[in-house]
């Protein structure tokens, strides 16, 4: 017993043990409620699962059909968006600033994305690479703008990128509406040579919308570890994060560091847009209103810690428990105790700091003895 | 202090596994009452898939789940619904319910239109209705309504009330700008200007059918500029104007709002019995839903078919009671129901704005 406390309360193994132990908590609490509401709990990690890997364990040992890789291509179609725009937030995040334009930069992605897509005619091997570059300018522009703000004016990032959203979202509207061939909801098809879309994936996961957009993560994520851990900037920009006044002492450019720090955040975002445009849809849309992919990645990027692993796996968490509230809906839980039940697992991931506190404590007692 | 941490942990984790044991005992229950069922070949399920709005958005997905709901009770059939959170839900919900071969899929809105003809692509044995826009497969079905010619009726009845209390101002909310939406504002405003060609009508689109605050400020904005009854299409947004009209009313304003796609008189109901809805534009999405889904119960789905519903049919009408209409007016609305039944009207399906 002894010995798995100590396990427990070795800060080596803290990184790993405390996201763990809070989602096996937030799984717990949904169960309650579960139980509170008259429904079945395994119905929660049955529905989780079936959305995850496409296992539907209820009809393992029965004649129905107990495995459908389709709903394994929809869940990482529901998380590729998400671990970019929670990456995107997490990079700003490393220097301090709170990127909680997301959301705009993301349409302002899908819009550039949809003009390339559209306007350019180019051969099928870099079409595209430039699709999505243009989606990543595009964000990366949305995101210079409060960058720039902040350096040259100190104008806060906060209030310039929750409006920015707003313009974002009809601006947007606009110009994909100004498209030629768009109806007042969708911009006409994209080349199939222009999108990330593909027959094979598709075919291999049971006709699901399955997209190279994986491939997109990939890169990124490698990305965001490279610059932040291993070059002089992101040593910049971290140690901006920590202390703008130090840094400015030690001879950093810190307003500089900033607007870059924006600018790249917005492109990652941009990426997201663009990955919607290329990969889930095939072509741009208007959109009524938000649709919470920039917010979403605040949450990512916050129960990931802000690393570039960390959001990964968050933003597959997020990807997942979206994928899974239909499956539970189709298993008839309500989809309010659904969305609460969500709620309350992201919640409980959300909360490492009193876990830590506990694990250190399992510690202090141990010594006492 | 640690010992009860322990204690407190073990009957968390004791409560837990009596509660998964419990309810698992229940869920084979059901599941072999499932499996019966499944044996005797009777149970008949409908699977409804909505838009972001939902099935209780007072509006079109709840007319398609109450015919939904209408034919269950009447046959003894299954049904479920999925609501979607964004549009990149439909096709994966789309496929769920074709996964678990449901004998009909029902998806109300013409937002359906790309996602069906993927799913309906990938699941050729399974049966399709599609509400408010067409897609031709052999394994979808089809319903178009003619909302030109039940908004011509509520813009007879909005002039006549209108000429009645001495006003010469109407308007109009429509949710987003494109063509379904448009026919209602056509019929409405050619069924203005067949009662008074002078009458003014105010247009203006919210953008969004899920918006119910921006359709009140739109609303109040066209109340303070004169309008006497507001007409909305705009699904959710439109509860704005209802509620806006109500608490005019109930403070003393004569303004009146036209409500769409059911009876929305009830909605509007304020200090008692008094309702701000002057009349409602049904389209029977129930209706429709409830059709096909008895056809196809019967083995007679109509695949590839596009049904119109219109006056003639009584796919578009107004409600059965009309309290806050005179006699008189409902006459000489029913005068017009003739004529266009008759085809002695031709109700455009494009506004004058655009023409």
């Amino acid at each position: 017993m002894n010995k798995f406390r100590g396990f427990l309360a070795n800060e080596e193994h803290h990184s790993f043990l405390i996201p763990f132990i809070a989602i096996v908590l937030g799984f717990l609490a949904g169960s309650v409620i579960m139980v509170f509401s008259g429904l079945n709990p395994l119905d929660l990690f049955t529905s989780f699962i079936r959305a995850v890997t496409g296992i539907n364990l209820p009809n393992l040992f029965t004649d129905q059909s107990a495995f459908n890789a389709r709903y394994f291509g929809e869940f990482f179609v529901y998380s590729i968006p998400l671990i970019l725009s929670g990456l995107s937030v997490s990079f700003a995040f490393r220097t301090g600033l709170f990127n909680i334009g997301g959301e705009g930069q993301v349409m302002i992605g899908a819009l550039a994305a949809s003009y390339a897509g559209l306007m350019l005619n180019l051969p099928a091997f870099i079409f595209p690479i430039v699709v999505l570059l243009a989606g990543a300018l595009g964000g990366a522009f949305w995101g210079f703008i409060p960058g720039i703000l902040k350096a040259k004016f100190r104008v806060h990032e906060v209030v310039v990128t929750i409006m920015l959203n707003y313009t974002a979202l009809y601006v947007s509207n606009y110009y994909i509406r100004a498209l030629p061939d768009s109806t007042s909801t969708r911009t006409a098809d994209l080349p199939a040579r222009a999108t990330l879309q593909s027959d094979f994936l598709s075919s291999i996961t049971n006709n699901s919308r399955l997209h190279w957009g994986f491939l997109v993560v990939i890169v990124c994520a490698f990305l965001f570890y490279f610059i932040i851990n291993k070059t002089t900037f992101g040593y910049e920009l971290k140690s901006v994060g920590f202390n703008p006044l130090a840094s400015e002492y030690a001879g950093m450019k810190v307003q500089r560091n900033a607007a870059l720090s924006m600018t790249i955040a917005g492109a990652l975002s941009g990426l997201a847009g663009a990955i919607l445009v290329v990969g889930t849809f095939g072509y741009g849309r208007v959109l009524g209103h938000f649709e919470n992919y920039g917010f979403d990645g605040i949450a990512v990027a916050l129960v990931g810690g802000s690393t570039a692993l960390g959001s990964v796996l968050a933003g597959l968490l997020f990807g997942g428990l979206k994928a899974s509230q239909t499956i539970m809906q189709i298993s008839r839980i309500p989809r309010d105790i659904a969305i609460i039940i969500i709620a309350i697992i992201i919640v409980f991931v959300a909360m490492k700091h009193p876990i830590k506190l506990a694990l250190k404590k399992l510690k202090v007692e141990e010594g006492e003895q | 202090m640690k010992k009860n941490l322990w204690i407190l942990l073990l009957v968390a984790l004791l409560t837990m596994v009596l509660a998964l044991t419990g309810c698992n005992g229940d869920d084979n229950g059901e599941n072999g009452e499932n499996g019966e069922n499944g044996e005797n070949g009777e149970d008949f399920f409908v699977g409804l898939v909505t838009d972001t709005g939902g099935i209780d958005d007072q509006s079109f997905n709840q007319g398609t789940w109450e015919g939904i709901q209408d034919f269950a009770d009447e046959y003894g059939a299954e049904t479920n619904y999925l609501q979607s959170e964004a549009d990149a839900d439909y096709v994966p919900n789309l496929s769920s319910f074709a996964d678990d071969e449901v004998d009909l899929i029902v998806a109300p809105g013409f937002l359906f239109e790309d996602a069906i003809g993927q799913v309906a692509d990938n699941f050729p044995n399974q049966n399709f209705l599609l509400i408010d826009a067409v897609v031709e497969r052999d394994n979808i079905v089809n319903a178009i309504f003619a909302e030109e010619q039940g908004s011509f009726l509520v813009g007879v009845a909005a002039a006549l009330t209108a000429q009645e209390a001495g006003e010469d101002t109407v308007g109009y909310i429509g949710g987003v700008d494109f063509e379904l939406i448009q026919k209602f504002e056509a019929g409405f405003e050619a069924g203005v200007y067949a009662v008074d060609p002078n009458m003014t009508v105010l247009v203006e689109y919210v953008g969004d059918f899920s918006d119910p605050s921006t359709g009140r400020s739109i609303a109040s904005i066209m109340f303070d500029d004169g309008a006497y009854v507001i007409y909305h299409a705009a699904g959710g947004s439109g509860n704005g104007l209802i509620n806006e009209a109500m608490e005019r009313r109930s403070g003393g304003d004569d303004v009146w709002a036209i409500g769409v796609d059911r009876d929305q008189y009830d909605d509007g109901i304020y200090d008692g019995d008094n309702s701000a809805v002057l009349t409602s534009m049904m389209k029977r999405v129930d209706v429709a839903a409830y059709e096909v889904s008895v056809m196809t119960y019967e083995g007679n789905f109509p695949g590839g078919d596009i049904i119109e519903f219109d006056l003639e049919n009584e796919g578009v009408s107004l409600p059965e009671e009309n309290p806050n209409l005179s006699d008189d007016i409902l006459e000489q609305v029913q005068n017009y129901i003739d004529q266009i039944i008759a085809g002695e009207i031709e109700v455009p399906t494009t506004p004058e704005r655009l023409q």
